[in-house]
Formats: C-alpha cells, sequence, structure tokens
C-alpha cells in the first residue's frame, strides 16, 4: 500500500512537467535550418542560401530573470501602426474591468478593451488616444501588443458631435422595441459618454 | 467552469463582438473633426462581389459597394 502511494505522488512531478510552457518561455525557433544551409552550399556554392519568412521575423526575448525597465508596446489598428515596439515607462489601457495601469514586469494578461482612453507615458511625455474596442496582450516578457479597431488623438474628435450623438441615442433607448434596437442605442450611449468624459475630464 | 451568467448585454442581445466592435468603430469615426472624418468614411468602405454558383458553375457576379452599416 505504502508502495503505491509512493508511485502516485511520483507521477505528479512528471504531469506538472508536461503542462505547457507560455510561448514566450520557450526558446527561439532557429532561423536557419543547419542542415540545408550544408546542402544547398554543397551544391550551389556560389548563391546565398534562400531566406524563410522565419529569418525575417525578430523573436521575442525571453522572460527575463529580473523586471526590465521598459515597457515594449505595439499598438496597431487594421489600416496603421501607430507604436511598433515602443520602449515606454507606462501605458494605460481602458479595459472592460476598468482603466489599467501597465508597467514592466506586468503579470501576463489578456484583456478586452472598452470604449475609452488609452495613454502612453514617456518619460514626462503622455499621448492620449481614444480606442474604440479592441484588446490588449501582456505578455510575461514586458511586451504589450495593444489591437484596436479605431483610435484617434483626443484633439482630432468634435465635442458637438459627441453631444449630439448622446443626446441622439438616450432618446432612441427610450423609444426602442426590440432587444437589437436597445443593446444598439445603449452602445451608443456608452460609446458617446466615454467620449464625452475623455474631452472634458 | 464559468457559467454563462454573466454576459455582456449586446451578447444576449443576439450581437456578436465583431458586430458590436464596428458599430462602436463608426461612432468614433461619426464624431471626428472635419478633414479626419472624410479620410476616415473613404478608409471604411467595404466593396465585394458576389456570384451565386448553380449547377457547378458561377452565374454573373455583382459588384456591391456597402459603405459599413450604422
Amino acid at each position: 500500500m505504502l508502495r503505491r502511494a509512493s508511485m502516485l505522488l511520483a507521477r505528479q512531478p512528471i504531469l506538472a512537467a508536461r503542462a505547457r510552457p507560455f510561448s514566450t518561455d520557450l526558446p527561439a525557433a532557429p532561423s536557419a535550418d543547419a542542415t540545408f544551409t550544408e546542402a544547398w552550399t554543397k551544391v550551389i556554392p556560389n548563391m546565398d542560401p534562400p531566406k524563410t519568412p522565419l529569418s525575417f521575423m525578430q523573436p521575442r526575448p525571453p522572460t527575463p530573470s529580473s523586471i526590465p525597465s521598459k515597457l515594449t508596446v505595439n499598438f496597431v489598428l487594421p489600416y496603421a501602426s501607430e507604436l511598433a515596439t515602443k520602449e515606454v515607462d507606462m501605458v494605460i489601457v481602458p479595459a472592460t474591468t476598468g482603466q489599467m495601469g501597465v508597467l514592466p514586469g506586468h503579470v501576463a494578461t489578456i484583456a478586452e478593451l472598452k470604449p475609452g482612453v488609452l495613454s502612453v507615458h514617456e518619460g514626462s511625455e503622455v499621448t492620449k488616444y481614444f480606442v474604440s474596442s479592441g484588446f490588449v496582450f501582456i505578455h510575461a516578457n514586458s511586451f504589450a501588443d495593444i489591437i484596436a479597431v479605431e483610435a484617434v488623438p483626443l484633439d482630432r474628435l468634435d465635442v458637438n458631435l459627441v453631444q449630439k450623438g448622446l443626446a441622439e441615442f438616450t432618446s432612441k433607448l427610450s423609444s426602442a422595441t426590440t432587444d437589437l434596437e436597445k443593446a444598439e442605442a445603449q452602445i451608443g450611449i456608452d460609446v458617446h459618454s466615454a467620449l464625452n468624459s475623455a474631452l472634458t475630464g | 467552469m464559468a457559467s454563462n451568467a454573466a454576459v455582456p448585454f449586446w451578447r444576449a442581445a443576439g450581437m456578436t463582438y465583431i458586430t458590436y466592435s464596428n458599430i462602436c468603430a463608426n461612432l468614433v469615426r461619426n464624431c471626428l473633426k472635419e478633414p479626419y472624418k472624410t479620410e476616415a468614411l473613404s478608409r471604411e468602405k467595404v466593396h465585394f462581389s458576389i456570384s451565386k454558383w448553380t449547377d457547378g458553375k458561377p452565374e454573373k457576379p455583382t459588384l456591391r459597394s456597402d459603405s459599413p452599416e450604422e
């Protein structure tokens, strides 16, 4: 009986070791296959071996043992890349669970964004964008990927249009009949009130 | 593990996340100041061609140009 108990205990660490590590903890895949390059140079010594897509990509650095001093941010939109591997001190993202401040060394998180203000803090300068919705992926190695459908700097927003929209959707909510109309009116109210507080607050 | 209790109001009304996200994006774009607004609206036009297939052969395609629905 005691032998079976010790066998069971011995089995636990094996199960734990088989648990998959996060992608940032795995070693980066080698960008050039050694056997291929050798075979190539034997047959065609004058030309360089062709580059594979993997060699164009920069692998993400593995999770460092000490907390890095800067957060690397990639902020992308469907039509443009706002920030590409920019090193900053902090970003504050409007997650559905509230304003989330992300510092270097933040725990790995996936958060859905609600309409709100995203602020990027670098030294003493703060750049603010209004984000319509999206996601933020924070990796353990202090890389943050923010993806948004629409993000505009605050000075491109027109206050009058925002307030008109707010009034319009508030009236739509009271006159809505189906669930879908009510949901759309509610979304309109949420977005416009977030825009309003972004412009006035 | 998590129960289906706390769904967002738009999903409870039968809307998918993509629809919700596109509605939010459109509302934000409609609140832009003038030169940016026209750029944004032109950016989000969708053009696609649809062709129905019958008996394994495509019929003549129709070209549709929808501006994204509000």
